[in-house]
């Protein structure tokens, strides 16, 4: 099991870096996707089987389709300057991620002597969150219920046009 | 190497690479994913913890995390679109209407 989820796991890693480097934003959001779906059998491996169907339900199947309906939108750039080369923004954003991926790596490796723990009795099966996010959890998951209507109002009216914004001319 | 610290490790790469990213690129959309990206990043640390401490209430948490990246992602892109109606592009270099 544990070359299975290594090899996944590097599969996720090179989707992500793929996310980055793409110069078009279709293939960044195809590479999201497959980081998405190997995320989601890793998280099988982890006994979070309702997350993973959540996982491929909520981001591959509906964030990043979302995400591509908008690149149809108005996805075009011309004026990005992010794939001129190492501009000095540019080496300044990689010295900052190297300086986060050694200081994350110095507390985990403070941190790893508590990784021999094994395995959820239960599992992470629908009926076990189920359980749990009814009895305990209930009032967060009612707070979620209130998140997602106003975010669905708001992105209407976010979205709506109003009486003076410019007339879009058809593309072409 | 226990495979719980891979997964750990694992979620600290994917972070730093989304990190990175929204740093390092100026479209607006590819930002966007880059924060679905440390999103799920932690999404995974998190899952790997509730498995090392065999309890389910890091996954319950998982559960929020992902009904508000559900809400930013709606809420994001509508904001997009609107600014892309004013400004013909979604360059976040333009993206400057409440400086001054």
């Amino acid at each position: 099991m544990s070359v299975f989820a290594f090899l996944i796991g590097a599969l996720s890693l090179a989707a992500a870096i793929g996310v980055v480097v793409s110069a078009k934003p279709v293939h960044s959001a195809l590479f999201l996707m497959a980081n998405f779906a190997t995320l989601a059998i890793l998280y099988v491996l982890l006994d979070a089987q309702f997350l993973a169907a959540a996982q491929v339900i909520i981001y591959a199947g509906g964030i990043v389709i979302l995400i591509l309906f908008v690149i149809m939108l108005i996805g075009h750039d011309p004026a990005d300057r992010s794939q001129q080369g190492l501009t000095r923004p540019a080496v300044a954003s990689l010295v900052l991620g190297v300086i986060l991926l050694v200081s994350l790596m110095l507390q985990l490796t403070g941190q790893l002597e508590l990784g021999a723990g094994g395995g959820i009795a239960s599992g992470g099966s629908p009926s076990a969150i189920g359980t749990e996010l009814f009895t305990r959890f209930l009032l967060p998951f009612e707070f979620v219920a209130i998140l997602l209507l106003v975010a669905l109002i708001g992105a209407l009216i976010m979205g709506r046009r109003e009486s003076g914004d410019p007339v879009e001319e058809p593309a072409g | 190497m226990d495979s719980n610290n891979l997964f750990l490790v694992l979620g600290a790469l994917i972070f730093v690479v989304g990190a990175t990213g929204v740093l390092l690129r100026r479209n607006a959309l590819i930002i966007f994913m880059c924060v679905e990206m440390m999103l799920n990043s932690v999404n995974l640390s998190l899952i790997t913890l509730s498995r090392m401490w065999g309890n389910l209430e890091g996954q319950i948490f998982v559960f929020v995390i992902m009904a508000v990246a559900a809400a930013e992602v709606a809420i994001g892109l509508a904001i997009l679109i609107a600014h892309n109606r004013h400004v013909r592009n979604i360059n976040i270099e333009t993206l400057n209407l409440l400086r001054n």
